[in-house]
């Protein structure tokens, strides 16, 4: 057994001396030094293979011709050619048989909740509920559809939109504005506002209600029906519920009927692919509404 | 003085180590521990388990891939994880109580850096012959002879270290269908992966490191000096009797002269590398080997044994003032000791008693809360909920789910009529819940009020339930 050479108590220092305190010079590890050295000489061969220095117009682009860019559209392909064969099962399935197949339908709701955040949520809120109640964008959550509940009604609303000139297949709807184009005088509007309180279950003045049930019939029910209960054929909602898309108190319903409200939404065939119509129809209908 | 000598090295070159062949109580001992651990190690994941058809039938897997933790009888879920933190916990305080009160039990005989160790030098004495032979061979230039031998102790090392990663990852997955999947080269990269970094970590370490792990590399010996008191037993030289060390004369008897006779025997069977002789050090492992070459030696010169032993360094001042040493026991059954074992029990007990009164149903409830409640048209209010149903049994159940206590609150599930959901076998389904409060009812007028769901199986007893919040309209 080698006996280690007896260790110097004094080791060497810098040899600078600031208020009687001394620097060690200690040696640095060799293995710091080497791993030190690698890395040097690794950022040289990192330089040569990839992006590197920045130039006037763009970095060195390396002779490896990395680009995350390039890596990110790989990427994107391959996800969408692992998609494809449920696309494909997506579309040859009939659209009220999604929900039987619990496979297809965990897929349709999962990639209709991604396109949903991306397209809809801006309007309909990252919680579909229209933003906040009276916002005038719907709530997809409750159980009143102004164009139908169904897959087939929500595919087809998402396909065309609404007012939406660039499809004649868009759904239309139109409301007169009663008081601005002076179709009813201000007394009738008060009786037909007190009326829609009424068949809401909402305080109203029963004089007027009562007087503003034949305004209401001859103005309004042909789209909104002779109970208020609407007709999704012709998009006029429920006037007789607790749920109202331009809010529900009186001095909001008699705006409404004085201006009229024209909400719009764009048609989706020209940026998303049918599969994923399908897809994010499956998966509003899985809210709490769908009928 | 400094100027004039070297700088000094910080980098001590290894000495290599030839630990010489020993017989005695401990090596014995070691033996049957080493063979235990090993056997432990590679046999346990071919203990097979019957846990019904949907469940794997091996009695340890830890099941990384759905999440699931099976021991023999007992399997462990994620939420669950607090069992394994418990053992863990059990693991560390058991630690502290061996430590002290045996010392450094531990690394001396169970750490797999010990074991594996041992086991490496034995092949090495196995191709190249004891100390002498393999320090002549280490002097030797490289030739045919130093090739051959190298080669056959390298192609062995390797071999077994492949068989310790390879009894790794069958921990991990069914090990018959691990084992084909290996041997027709169709197993996942990532077991083949696994197996050729453990095989080059075995290697290494068994083979080359040794020693370096424990002294450089293993954080355990500076916690356990922390761990240690004068009643800790550790091994030591007792200098009194063996000081001063000087070889024996046949025939004359010098009363000036210590036991030891200065023969090297417990630094050359040392694994380690030291001479125990310098007193209790951080490279010592307590593995005993020096004990039983000191005391072969003792009996061959006719001097008492245990020159070199096991003690405490209380025993130390006793043996020096004359006195008997206190027995083992009495070293190891002290009050911390005892505490330490409270303690451990204490906490096994507690998990035992959580294993036994756990259900096999689990739930958890959580409102969602974008947006928090929903109008419906006849002015009543719905909330939605998501519910993570657990069935930890082996067959599909039906879970009936409920609202407690409030007739104006009803529950309805998401995409099923009625109010039963059927959950696979060992398996959790997340499910949408939703509440409804009809109009006008306390629920639907107040801000918030809380709400009970109840889950039980259709045909037992066991019914467990959620608590949350049921968002009214609050005006």
């Amino acid at each position: 057994m080698a006996t280690p050479k007896k260790k110097s108590n004094d080791p060497k220092t810098t040899g600078h001396s600031w208020d009687g305190i001394e620097e060690f010079d200690n040696p640095l590890p060799r293995w710091w030094l080497w791993v030190f050295y690698l890395c040097i000489l690794w950022s040289v061969v990192y330089w040569v293979l990839y992006p590197a220095w920045p130039m006037v117009s763009g970095a060195t682009s390396g002779v490896l011709g990395y680009s995350s860019r390039a890596d990110v559209e790989v990427e994107i392909a391959d996800a969408d050619a692992a998609n494809q064969v449920w696309y494909d099962r997506l579309m040859s399935t009939d659209l009220d048989a999604i929900s039987a197949d619990p496979e297809l339908e965990r897929f349709a709701v999962n990639a209709g909740a991604a396109v949903f955040r991306a397209q809809c949520s801006q309007c309909h809120g990252a919680g579909a509920d229209g933003l906040r109640a009276g916002s005038g964008f719907p709530n997809l959550l409750d159980d009143e559809w102004m164009w139908g509940g169904t897959m087939d009604d929500i595919v087809t609303t998402v396909t065309y939109g609404i007012r939406n000139e660039d499809f004649p297949d868009a759904r239309y709807s139109e409301m007169p504005s009663f008081g601005r184009d002076e179709l009813l005088t201000p007394e009738e509007i008060d009786q037909v506002v007190n009326h829609v309180l009424a068949i809401s279950g909402q305080a109203h003045d029963a004089a007027l209600a009562a007087a503003g049930a034949e305004v209401f019939d001859l103005n309004c029910a042909s789209c909104h029906g002779a109970d208020g209960s609407g007709d999704t054929f012709v998009g006029a909602p429920a006037l007789n519920n607790a749920i109202w898309l331009y809010g529900g108190s009186e001095a909001d319903i008699r705006a409404t009927v004085n201006n009229a409200h024209f909400g719009i939404m764009p048609g989706f065939t020209n940026r998303l692919n049918p599969a994923q119509i399908r897809a994010v129809g499956a998966y509003v209908h899985q809210l709490g509404g769908g009928q | 003085m400094s100027t004039t000598e070297e700088p000094e090295q910080l980098y001590a070159k290894r000495e290599p180590i030839f630990p010489r062949r020993v017989k005695g109580n401990f090596r014995t001992l070691k033996w049957w521990l080493m063979g235990l651990m090993l056997g432990i190690y590679y046999i346990t994941p071919w203990i097979r388990w019957d846990r019904g058809p949907a469940m794997p039938d091996q009695a340890v897997l830890v099941d990384l891939g759905s999440r699931r933790f099976f021991f023999f009888m007992v399997e462990i879920w994620p939420h669950e994880f607090y069992f394994v933190a418990g053992l863990l916990i059990m693991a560390g305080i058991g630690l502290f109580l061996f430590t002290s009160a045996l010392g450094r039990v531990w690394c001396g005989y169970a750490c797999p850096q010990t074991v594996w160790t041992d086991l490496y030098i034995l092949v090495e004495r196995w191709v190249e012959g004891d100390r002498n032979a393999r320090l002549r061979l280490h002097r030797q230039p490289w030739g045919a002879e130093k090739i051959r031998k190298n080669a056959t102790k390298w192609l062995l090392w390797l071999l077994i270290g492949l068989a310790t990663g390879g009894a790794w990852v069958f921990y991990f997955t069914d090990a018959p269908t691990l084992l084909h999947d290996l041997a027709t080269f169709s197993a996942h990269p990532v077991a083949y992966g696994t197996i050729a970094f453990l095989t080059t970590t075995t290697f290494l370490f068994g083979g080359f490191f040794r020693e370096q792990v424990c002294i450089y590399g293993c954080p355990w010996p500076r916690i356990q000096a922390a761990m240690m008191d004068e009643d800790t037993l550790t091994i030591s030289y007792r200098d009194w009797r063996g000081e001063p060390r000087g070889k024996h004369h046949k025939g004359v008897e010098d009363t000036r002269q210590g036991d030891c006779i200065d023969c090297m025997a417990c630094v050359n069977v040392c694994p380690m590398g030291i001479d125990i002789r310098d007193g209790q050090q951080l490279a010592c492992i307590t593995c005993g080997l020096c004990i039983d070459a000191c005391n072969d030696v003792m009996d061959r010169i006719g001097k008492p044994r245990e020159l070199i032993g096991y003690m405490a360094l209380t025993d130390e001042t006793r043996e020096r003032a004359g006195s008997a040493p206190k027995s083992i026991w009495k070293h190891v059954f002290r009050p911390r000791t005892v505490v330490y074992t409270v303690i451990w029990a204490g906490v096994g007990v507690a998990l035992l008693v959580a294993l036994f009164l756990r259900t096999d149903i689990d739930m958890s409830i959580a409102p969602v809360r974008n947006p928090t409640h929903v109008v419906l048209a006849n002015g009543s209010v719905r909330n939605a909920y998501d519910i993570r149903l657990r069935n930890m049994y082996a067959e599909p159940r039906q879970f009936y789910l409920t609202v407690a206590n409030d007739a104006s609150i009803s529950l309805t599930i998401e995409g099923v009529q009625g109010q039963l959901v059927t959950v696979g076998p060992d398996e959790q389904l997340n499910q949408r819940v939703y509440l409804t409060a009809a109009a006008g009812t306390p629920a639907a007028v107040a801000a918030t009020s809380p709400v009970r769901v109840w889950v039980s199986v259709t045909g037992e007893t066991d019914r467990i339930y959620g608590d949350t919040v049921f968002n009214g309209r609050g005006e």
